[in-house]
């Protein structure tokens, strides 16, 4: 543990230690938190995609199509693909599409 | 079958990272490399299949499906469906014999769900894989992983369903085994078949066009679907969700991803059905019933968790 970084999810507030190596969705979902979604876990479905505000980190492969090289050069990145070199803060982006179909869903399906 | 159009021939799955689709295909599927061509694709196959190949992996910088092929009876017929195509307004491209290493002629066209679909008569038969054609033993015993039987199916998302059903019941000879109605009528689920089985291929209304759910592959029995999640667990491989049962179809399932996030589902068991059977309908304020059975509710994955 004592190598391991801090990172910091913004919006929740939510605080998590990841160990060099270890993705940042990883680290989150073995804590037990949500504050990131989880998708595939694998890059391609951009699920988890989220900003990353301050700290240092090295990038795994991601789908272009969530990750164009402009996103990613401000922070605009996939959770489950980045391994924290420092401690880091990040943000989860809303994501409005997904929320809309969700909703529709829930109210279809669920009662 | 009524057209021509016989099973699904092969899936072409883009993967970010070769080297670790591949092992992830042969290693945990148990599916066999039996070539691979100079743009770098790798041709998988599992051991039950006749044909050299059904999966054909891709390197490209987004996970995805490129295309899903079905083999048609033979050549003739292929001309046929391909004047029926043309006839419906379809555009259709013509892919040389080779393109696909010892794979005929194919047929490619669009449905209007925007994915991307094949039709071909020929590609060189190589028997079951590890087992003789004469007197053959029950399995080889050489197999990988969680052993797949064979490439199944896949579940496409995307919206004009209706156009897509007319194109696949009408012109390529489908017909409809499963479907989910909303409330209107309007169908949001159609699966659709050529043979006994529950399904061939699948779609999901979804307004994105050409997105990809998943590519499923046959176990035989629910002891198999366990170990597989075993075998999962044991790689730390990407879960979704199961062991469960699904209520369209009644297979049981799990669902996991590939390691560019490509969604895979091996399952065993589901229905059958005859010429003479009614199609099975779900109603959408069933949807979370009808695709995990035991659960009840859909787990948002499922509908937006795509490549
Ligand atoms: S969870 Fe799919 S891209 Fe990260
Ligand atoms: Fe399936």
């Amino acid at each position: 543990m004592s190598d391991a970084f801090e990172i910091t999810e913004q919006c929740s507030g939510n605080r998590f230690h990841c160990e060099p190596g270890q993705s940042v969705l990883k680290a989150m979902e073995q804590q037990g938190l949500k504050c990131v979604p989880v998708g595939c876990r694998g890059g391609g479905c951009g699920f988890c995609k989220v900003t990353v505000l301050s700290g240092d980190y090295e990038c795994g492969k991601m789908s272009r199509v969530h990750v164009p090289p402009e996103s990613r050069a401000c922070g605009e990145v996939l959770a489950c693909r980045i391994y924290p070199l420092s401690d880091l803060t990040i943000e989860c982006r809303p994501r409005e599409v997904a929320e809309t179909a969700t909703q529709q869903t829930t109210t279809k399906s669920m009662r | 079958m009524k057209k021509g159009v016989m099973r699904p021939g092969h899936v072409q799955i883009r993967v970010l990272d070769m080297d670790a689709a591949v092992k992830h295909y042969t290693d945990l599927l148990g599916l066999i490399e039996t070539d691979r061509d100079d743009q770098g694709r790798v041709y998988l196959k599992a051991w039950t299949e006749v044909d050299k190949f059904s999966v054909v992996l891709r390197e490209a910088d987004e996970p995805g499906c490129d295309f899903m092929a079905f083999k048609v009876v033979d050549e003739p017929f292929l001309q046929q469906l391909e004047k029926d195509l043309v006839e419906h307004g379809v555009d259709i491209e013509n892919i040389p014999e080779g393109e696909l290493k010892d794979c005929g002629r194919r047929v490619r066209f669009k449905a209007p769900s925007g994915h991307t679909f094949e039709l071909y008569a020929d590609k060189q038969y190589t028997g079951k894989w590890g087992i003789t054609e004469v007197n053959p033993e029950a399995w080889p015993r050489n197999l990988d992983g969680m052993k797949v039987v064979r490439f199944d199916h896949c579940l496409m998302y995307g919206p004009e369903l209706a156009a897509t059903y007319d194109l696949f019941v009408n012109v390529l000879g489908f017909y409809l085994a499963e479907q989910v109605l909303d409330g209107e009528g309007t169908r949001i689920a159609q699966f659709l078949s050529l043979s006994t089985k529950a399904h061939d291929i699948a779609f999901i209304h979804h307004e994105e066009m050409g997105k990809f759910h998943h590519a499923s592959f046959y176990l035989e029995t629910w002891e198999d679907v366990l170990r597989a999640a075993d075998l999962i667990s044991m790689t730390d491989t990407s879960i979704d969700i199961g062991p469960t049962r699904h209520g369209l179809t009644h297979g049981k399932t799990i669902y996991f991803f590939d390691p560019s996030g490509n969604r895979n589902e091996v399952f065993c068991g589901g229905d059958y059905n005859y010429p003479d059977h009614k199609p099975v309908t779900w109603q959408a304020e069933q949807l979370g019933k009808a695709i995990f059975y035991h659960d009840r509710v859909l787990n948002e994955r499922f509908l937006t968790v795509l490549t």
